[in-house]
């Protein structure tokens, strides 16, 4: 018992950052979902295309010589612009030659078109990848290599010190933005009732496109955070990771952004927690590889008695 | 437009009736004369780096003999495949290979997991199999007379570990993690049986996902459990981020692993975090001796980067299966030999001096000369130094 105790404020710290990269990714389905109904199901690729700008970033600051001479938290945030920049872009440019010529058309065809933009990306990174650096396993480089310690159990990484932060004041900026300020207003209006928002001379392509913007850069920033805190990615990390943040964004309340964030912390905890206790709990019959089982058997469990997820409304038929 | 929809349908049937045909028995004699052999390893994806040290030390046996078999008057191709360390796609390829009539044998594999059901489907297609890396039991356990390997086999690699963790590394109590793989689990298991019947004591035992990245529980289980030191049953992209992470969340815990740890990548994935860990390996450092020398400077020249442990195994496996060729081509009389004739050489293959390692393969197809090597990273650098060999006929049971 005394033993696993001892784990749980370790686990507590490794359960937030897994957390929050998960958090982050959810924003960007939650987001799109809410403005259009539509599960963007290319986001995971999103996600895996800022890791990999991020990291190749690194890469080229540590070739050129340049990580030794900048502080560390100075080039992970040039990393992370950058990443955001790459893949926001990457996620206007999917949305208008996949989404937008198919809006019209039943929600079907706009999903296979994403399942297909997600494939089609995943084989694109390896392709170039692996043309460009002849690997597609990228090993990120060690910006952070002290702790904190804070008690005789607990150490804090420097490195989860600033990814955590970095992703909490991504995740109150756009609480800020999408509540303050206009365009955020803007976007809600859209999310609510579009025909409606247009009829308030709202440029309701242009708010769509910010959404993609918004939510895409977002889920650079979370691949770029991802990449440096577990330190290998490869063309196919997106697909799980983005199956479970969707899974946290409708956990938490499809739509809804605190939802998505408060889904996204709450898998990342169940995971962590339930690999590190499962062994412990069934008297070694489930060890640590049942982690998923367990944190998706939790979801379902809660899911059926509260559909619309934690922070969700039961909404009736939009007619 | 219902027509022209017919019409197309039509065509493409037509096509598609005409492509599945198989070419007509070619009556060019030169034809006759091509003997293919395949080597199957990964060459994309995580472990990519090992599979094509392998395939580039089978090549470059099969390219030093063409001469040989040109004067015979056979043409000796190489057939390199990418299994990409996935069952379906060692299944898939090994169909292939056994429809292609030229090819008369096959080098591989990396995973005990592809290659154990892609031998079944060349036993289907009577094709030899000689492995230069697979170790798990099941591998020649189950009695197929054409597959054969020229390593140890997880059953001498496990208790040799476990030997040296006990004694050597002076570690008495132990925590395991496996991948789950049929190999890391069965080496994991194979360990576990003998540490625990020499007095060692297991105090965890846990298994991680191949592909995931974040192990951070296991790891503070390995942290709360106060184990001297921890073996890794699995491969080296896992195992690589394992130690990573053990460094970063600074849990002072010993390391050892298998074969599957055997790569430069662990150096260049982990980086200092390697150093002192030590594994076990079927293979090792060729350089010492001088045609190991000359074999790394050729296929230094040749690829343009250093060989890894397994290249000297690829080579040495292409060698003994071309020997078997070579055997069934005299025993019929100069013509080109059936893959049963192939099968039944390869097997009877006794005394093979090979430059990693000889062989000599018993009536499973395991090599009775197999070494095992227990190794350790005294520096961030590949190869790592050899701190114990020993024959693994100690734990053969025969």
């Amino acid at each position: 018992m005394e033993q696993m105790t001892g784990m749980i404020p370790q686990l507590l710290i490794d359960g937030l950052t897994l957390g929050f990269v998960y958090a982050i990714v959810a924003l960007g389905y939650t987001m799109v979902y809410g403005i259009l109904e539509f599960i963007n199901f290319a986001h995971s690729e999103i996600f895996m295309v800022g890791a990999f700008a991020g990291t190749e970033v690194l890469l080229f600051m540590q070739n050129a010589g340049y990580l030794g001479n900048i502080p560390a938290p100075l080039a992970l945030l040039i990393a992370i612009t950058v990443a955001m920049i790459f893949s926001g872009a990457l996620g206007v440019f999917i949305e208008r030659i996949a989404y937008k010529p198919v809006r019209s058309a039943p929600k079907l065809v706009a999903f296979i078109s994403a399942i297909g933009v997600s494939f089609f990306l995943q084989d694109a990174v390896r392709l170039v990848e692996g043309l460009w650096k002849n690997a597609f396993y990228l090993s990120t480089p060690t910006l952070f290599t002290t702790s904190i310690k804070i008690s005789d159990t607990l150490k804090m990484p420097v490195k989860v010190v600033y990814i955590m932060s970095i992703a909490i004041v991504i995740m109150l900026s756009l609480h800020l933005f999408v509540n303050k300020h206009k365009w955020g207003k803007a976007m809600r209006a859209v999310a609510q009732d579009r025909n409606t928002a247009s009829l308030m001379s709202i440029n309701v392509n242009l708010v769509i496109s910010l959404t993609f913007l918004i939510g895409a850069g977002l889920g650079g920033a979370a691949g770029t955070l991802f990449s440096v805190q577990y330190a290998l990615i490869h063309p196919y990390v997106g697909f799980i990771i983005g199956m479970k943040a969707f899974t946290a964004a409708v956990f938490g309340g499809i739509g809804n952004i605190p939802g998505a964030m408060l889904g996204g912390i709450l898998l990342g905890l169940l995971e962590i927690f339930g690999a590190g206790f499962l062994g412990i709990l069934t008297n070694g019959v489930f060890g640590a590889e049942y982690k998923d089982v367990f944190a998706f058997a939790i979801l379902i469990i809660i899911l059926i008695f509260k559909p619309s997820g934690l922070l969700g409304k039961t909404v009736g038929e939009k007619v | 437009m219902k027509k022209l929809g017919l019409v197309v349908l039509m065509f493409l049937l037509l096509f598609s009736v005409v492509g599945c045909s198989s070419p007509a028995k070619t009556t060019d004699g030169a034809k006759d004369k091509i003997i293919k052999i395949a080597s199957v390893t990964p060459l994309s994806g995580s472990q990519a780096a090992v599979g094509e040290s392998i395939k580039n030390g089978a090549q470059m046996a099969l390219e030093e003999r063409v001469e040989e078999f040109k004067e015979l008057g056979f043409e000796l191709q190489f057939a390199p495949q990418d299994d990409q360390a996935d069952p379906k796609v060692g299944v898939a390829v090994a169909q292939k290979l056994i429809v292609d009539n030229d090819l008369m044998a096959v080098v591989g594999h990396w995973n005990s997991g592809v290659a154990i059901p892609s031998s079944e489907v060349y036993a289907k297609g009577n094709l030899a199999m000689v492995s230069p890396a697979n170790t798990a039991n099941d591998v020649t356990d189950r009695g197929l007379p054409n597959v054969n390997r020229i390593c140890a086999r997880d059953d001498a690699q496990g208790p040799a570990a476990a030997d040296y963790a006990f004694n050597e590394m002076n570690s008495k109590t132990i925590f395991i993690v496996q991948d789950k793989t049929t190999y890391g689990q069965g080496v994991a298991d194979e360990f576990k049986k003998q540490y625990e019947s020499i007095g060692g004591k297991v105090l965890g035992y846990e298994g991680i996902t191949p592909g995931e990245s974040d192990f951070s529980a296991v790891l503070e289980k390995i942290r709360a459990s106060k184990a001297e030191a921890v073996y890794f049953g699995g491969i080296y992209p896992e195992g690589s981020l394992i130690l990573k992470q053990l460094k970063e969340k600074e849990i002072d815990v010993k390391f050892i692993g298998p074969d599957g740890m055997d790569s430069a990548e662990v150096i260049k994935i982990a980086g200092d975090a390697a150093i002192g860990i030590s594994y076990s390996s079927l293979a090792a450092d060729i350089s010492g001796t001088p045609e190991g020398k000359a074999f790394v400077d050729k296929y230094m020249k040749l690829f343009n980067k250093a060989p890894e442990a397994y290249s000297s195994y690829g080579y040495d496996a292409m060698n003994v299966t071309l020997n078997g060729v070579l055997t069934a081509i005299k025993d019929n009389d100069g013509n080109k030999p059936t893959r049963e004739q192939i099968v039944t050489a390869v097997r009877a293959t006794n005394g093979f001096k090979g430059l990693a390692t000889n062989v000599s393969f018993n009536k499973i197809g395991d090599n009775t000369e197999a070494n095992i090597y227990i190794l350790s990273f005294k520096e961030a650098k590949y190869p790592a130094e050899v701190t114990k060999q020993l024959p693994a006929k100690g734990y053969l049971k025969e």
